[in-house]
């Protein structure tokens, strides 16, 4: 890279290439640690629910698709495999792999999204465990099975948002990969957006067994 | 004894042809999509006081209302609106953003020597979503008004009341974004864009105190984020997530407002505890007393206040174990607080000491928020919490602290860089006047508030027993002058704009990085990046002072 | 001219002059710091006033000792208020075992208290002078609080479950009691008074009121029968109720609770959710068909039904869920 294509590069508050990486993943670590902070509230107000609540909550986990939830766990884990591979390949400077990947990795995306709305959302409402809009569930626990259904919607719901922002990350550094944008020794971004989408995908990891495998299946 | 060498600058120009952040441009584009920290800290300063007068206006009309016993200009449903709209306004749209991003986005990257902040369009982002969760509260004003206070209590606001919770709920959860991208900016800026030299220890405790209230809104608002997420939801849905009938639990609700609402009034404080340290180091020419011992604390009161939040419940029905645990934390963080308020003192103690409208506020800061703290041991006893719970104790004891600390520092701060901010001078006169009207004002709105307390006055009343009429009208009287007293400031900083003397780099002959360039500064701050050799408030330094490689 | 203004509310209850205690002596410490700090302000911005424009003074970084001094001794006073304080906190959370009980239920905007004779009251407290009162509250809509500032006492008051308060009143007289949480619109406006009267006077205004209503107890012995209950419980379909307050239940699933008043209350509104062991889940549910009132009625029925008559049950212990 000459010395004028490095210095356009770096924005002009940062004093080199260096100060601007580490100021940009830095500037990641301190968003996801608020975005803990964020699910944590749900998670520990599940918690709470789930201790005084067993049994309805019980019930309401045995309402849910537990293959269509291990899909998408494996189509998330995936993602952050090929998620993981498209950095590599953007630090090697395999500018065509990197896109390759980035598109498999949005492909991944997209599916998850496709199983949780189409597929297990749709399903939930058809069968009147949406509540709100339609719960017609009237077995034992009834108001408990409500609950946990209601942090179901919400726990997966403000996590497939997070999954439509990373899509849309993903998105923009494919058009940005094939103009040219990312080199060897030149591609912040796409690490950073790596960062975010493993932590999407952690999230999911605890999602998964806290929603939809209480009390085993046996 | 030696001499306080002002760094006068170079200038290659005369003064009125320097190009500066504030002639660089003009036209309103180049306001609106500036990324220029310096503008930026402009923006907020319009919008957060455009704010802070209609939270007045609210309180105004609050104080004029309580001088009667049944309530003199309106009805109990309009007062209910009126407190409401008072504690949001003045909590999320101006005490909580005025502190960090006026006089914080301004000066943070001059502090430690940089051209700008880590992030600037996330800096402008921020301000935009700010405007946009200003647009919600409006719409939930001008639409009717929001009654549950700004506690938002369940299940009164998810369920009973049919007023624009929704509208206001979604203000509060935008307005949380604001925070969280601005303290992510300064977390950033101060751990990656210190000039060469400007180590950790080197730092103005202003930039210790933002850092610590920075670490406050990372990890607090998202916690306020979510809950007003689900309350939006139960209303929305009528889904019971905090309604008892469906298991519920209203005291849930609480535990998560509280967790990030005590937290929450740190940030509060914290910015302004940091502007006083500045003021009381410059207009005594002393290094701050104690710096180690000033910096620490405000990691530690931004620590220990995420350990507290059960003290805002003791009589909610919380266990009785609960409540001792929280007690004791509460009495902990309180220590920090008054090693500030003895650190600050003892910098007086043969010191240099002038009397500037901003030391005036310093010097007001330290006394009435020694008074509003103390009172916070009072609200921490268990013992006479059950008493003083939620009756107007607790009104004086927290308007002690947000408006006899936070506002006043917020005061302080801006009459001590206003210079910087605009090259000009206001006259001295009516600020300290202004001062002293601010701090009587304040003390007979708010010092018979402690008494009507004692005799049980609950808050939140929008009519009372006749017995509580001859202090209300007290404080109401000490209301209006204080109304005097902040708006005269508007005047006279206004005036200055265009009649102001130019200040020129140092006006007022003090140490700091964003004294050694000229008044307005550059748009890149510096001409050169400064290389840091000694420490800050290094007063009577030898052998060299700050060197800007130009000279 | 302070002193004509009356700063506390008469002391009216065995706790308050404790609590006054500390208020005072916090008072105390706060008035010490407060005019340490103003005096010394002044003194220092005063005797070290710059004197010349280019004055430097000397710096002074610290000074350990007197740095580790003013923390230690803040250290210690307010651990002094906290220890002094919980312990006021752990006594107001210990009602007598032989308190008079009462039974309110709070809703927007008015408190409804009910006396287990049968007198029931609007926003008025009649209690004896010199005689524990404990009450237990709940709320049939949002959060409310039940405060007596001349008592030194506030407890809020839930939807959905019981919270409990208790005081001995000192001397007779009317003193104001206020909601002290805001509830909504005419959350000013749910105010009242207790009024405390010697022993006498107490019996004769209870008796007064008996003439009209029905004690609590035959008044649930009613609902008893009326809501159907006696079909299961009276025919050993369902758990009996003679003995039963107060003592322990073990419930399918293994645990042991105490059959309280927020046990009775919950089998009402959510029997499936605690099942007594040995017995099968099929109780209907009465959550919407049955009043917050109706519900302590029902419990002080219960409660009327010991073993043995005269024997004292187990001690009832109002544990709040």
């Amino acid at each position: 890279m000459s010395e004028e294509q490095h210095a356009t590069l770096v924005a002009e508050q940062f004093d080199d290439q260096v100060q601007q990486y580490q100021a940009a993943s830095l500037g990641m670590w301190v968003f996801l640690t608020t975005e803990v902070l964020f699910f944590g509230g749900l998670f520990a107000s599940y918690t709470i629910y789930r201790y005084l609540h067993y049994p309805g909550f019980e019930i309401g986990s045995h309402h849910l698709e537990v293959l269509w939830g291990a899909t998408n766990t494996a189509v998330l884990i995936c993602s952050s495999l090929t998620m993981a591979l498209a950095v590599r390949a953007a630090q090697l400077g395999k500018i065509k792999d990197l896109i390759g990947l980035l598109v498999v990795t949005l492909i991944f995306g997209l599916i998850f999204l496709f199983i949780k709305f189409a597929m297990e959302w749709r399903h939930e409402y058809l069968h009147g465990l949406a509540p709100g809009v339609n719960f017609t569930y009237a077995g034992p626990h009834a108001h408990q099975v409500e609950m946990f259904m209601i942090f179901y919607f919400v726990l997966t719901g403000l996590h497939a948002l997070h999954m439509i922002v990373g899509c849309g990350i993903m998105t923009t550094l494919i058009i940005l990969a094939a103009r040219g944008a990312f080199s060897k020794g030149h591609y912040n971004a796409v690490e950073i957006a790596g960062l975010y989408w493993h932590f999407v995908d952690i999230v999911w990891i605890f999602l998964f067994p806290l929603l939809y495998l209480i009390g085993g299946r046996y | 004894m030696g001499t306080v060498t002002t760094t006068t600058l170079q200038q290659p120009q005369a003064e009125e042809y320097r190009v500066h952040y504030l002639n660089a441009a003009y036209g309103i584009k180049s306001w609106l999509l500036t990324t220029d920290h310096k503008r930026i800290a402009w923006l907020y300063l319009m919008s957060t006081t455009f704010f802070f007068i209609v939270g007045g206006v609210a309180a105004a009309m609050m104080r004029l209302n309580l001088i009667s016993p049944q309530g003199a200009i309106v009805e109990p449903a309009t007062y209910n609106k009126l407190f409401t709209i008072h504690g949001t306004i003045m909590i999320f749209f101006f005490l909580a953003p005025v502190v960090p991003t006026v006089l914080g986005n301004f000066l943070i990257p001059m502090m430690i020597g940089a051209r700008d902040v880590a992030f600037p369009k996330l800096n402008l982002l921020s301000w935009y979503i700010f405007i946009t969760a200003g647009m919600f509260l409006l719409y939930s004003v001008i639409a009717g008004g929001v009654d549950t206070g700004w506690t938002f209590y369940t299940p009164l606001s998810t369920s009973y009341v049919d007023t624009h919770v929704v509208s206001a709920a979604m203000a509060v959860f935008i307005s949380g974004f604001s925070s969280i991208l601005t303290g992510l900016n300064f977390v950033v800026t101060i751990h990656k864009m210190r000039c060469p030299g400007l180590t950790w220890f080197r730092l103005p405790l202003f930039i210790w105190s933002l850092y610590a209230a920075s670490l406050i809104f990372i990890l607090a608002m998202p916690v306020i984020a979510i809950t007003m997420v689900l309350v939006v939801l139960e209303r929305l849905f009528h889904v019971g997530i905090f309604d008892p009938a469906l298991g519920g639990d209203p005291i849930l609700f609480q535990h998560l407002f509280w967790f990030f609402g005590h937290p929450e009034v740190y940030v509060l404080v914290l910015p302004a505890m940091g502007v006083i340290s500045e003021l009381i180091a410059a207009f005594s020419r002393r290094r701050v007393f104690g710096y180690g011992f000033v910096a620490f604390s405000s990691f530690g009161i931004a620590l220990l206040g995420f350990l507290v939040w059960g003290h805002h419940m003791f009589v909610s029905g919380q266990s009785v174990y609960a409540g001792i645990f929280f007690s004791a934390m509460t009495m902990a963080v309180a220590i920090p607080s008054a090693i500030k308020v003895f650190s600050w003192t003892a910098t007086l103690y043969k010191g240099s000491v002038s009397y500037e409208a901003p030391m005036l506020y310093a010097l007001g800061f330290i006394g009435l928020f020694t008074i509003g703290g103390l009172t916070g041991v009072f609200l921490a006893s268990l013992g006479l919490d059950v008493f003083l719970h939620d009756t107007y104790f607790v009104i004086a004891h927290f308007h002690f602290i947000m408006v006899g600390g936070a506002i006043m520092g917020y005061m302080g701060g801006l009459h001590y860089w206003w210079p910087k901010m605009t090259g000009k001078l206001y006259p001295d006169y009516w600020a300290r006047l202004a001062a002293c009207i601010i701090f009587i004002g304040f003390v007979l709105t708010f010092g018979p508030q402690f008494i009507l307390g004692f005799e049980g006055m609950p808050r939140r009343y929008a009519m009372y027993p006749p017995n509580f009429q001859f202090l209300n009208i007290m404080s109401s009287a000490g209301a209006s002058i204080l109304a005097v007293g902040y708006i005269m400031p508007l005047f006279y900083l206004i005036w200055s704009l265009k009649y102001g003397a130019d200040a020129g780099p140092n006006p007022w002959g003090v140490k700091g990085l964003e004294w050694e360039t000229a008044s307005p500064p550059p748009v890149h701050n510096f001409d050169k990046t400064p290389v840091v050799t000694e420490e800050a408030y290094a007063y009577g330094a030898h052998p060299a002072p700050v060197t800007t490689a130009a000279s | 001219m302070l002193c004509l203004l009356p700063l506390l509310p008469k002391q009216a209850s065995t706790m308050a002059p404790a609590v006054d205690h500390l208020l005072w002596f916090v008072i105390g410490i706060s008035i010490f710091f407060t005019a340490l700090i103003f005096i010394l302000l002044l003194v220092f911005a005063i005797k070290y006033r710059r004197r010349s424009p280019d004055e430097v003074p000397q710096q002074i970084h610290g000074h350990i000792p007197l740095e580790v001094t003013w923390t230690v001794i803040p250290i210690i006073i307010v651990i002094i208020i906290f220890v002094w304080g919980a312990d006021l906190f752990v006594r107001e959370n210990r009602p007598p075992a032989d308190a008079v009980h009462v039974y309110v239920v709070g809703k927007q905007w008015m408190w409804k208290l009910q006396h287990p004779e049968g007198p029931r009251e609007i926003n008025t407290l009649h209690i004896p002078v010199g005689v524990p009162v404990e009450l237990t509250l709940t709320s049939q809509d949002v959060i409310h609080d039940f405060a007596v500032p001349a008592f030194r006492i506030k407890t809020d008051v839930l939807p959905d479950r019981y919270t409990t308060e208790w005081f001995t009143a000192t001397k007779t007289g009317t003193f104001p009691l206020y909601c002290d949480q805001y509830c909504g619109t005419f959350h000013s406006e749910m105010r009242g008074d207790v009024i405390v009267m010697t022993p006498l006077a107490y019996e004769r205004w209870l008796s007064g009121g008996m003439h009209h209503t029905e004690s609590m107890a035959a008044a649930g012995a009613k609902l008893y029968e009326s809501y159907g209950c006696i079909t299961c419980h009276g025919t050993g379909k369902a758990p009996p109720f003679v003995g039963l307050y107060g003592s322990k239940v073990r419930l399918e699933g293994g645990q042991t609770v105490i059959a309280n008043d927020a046990y009775i209350r919950q089998s009402i509104l959510d029997p499936s959710s605690q099942v007594v062991l040995g017995y099968k889940p099929i109780m209907p549910t009465f959550q919407g068909q049955i009043s917050e009132d109706q519900i302590l009625q029902i419990i002080a029925y219960i409660q009327s039904l010991e073993t043995t008559p005269g024997a004292q049950g187990a001690e009832p212990t109002k544990e709040t869920k």
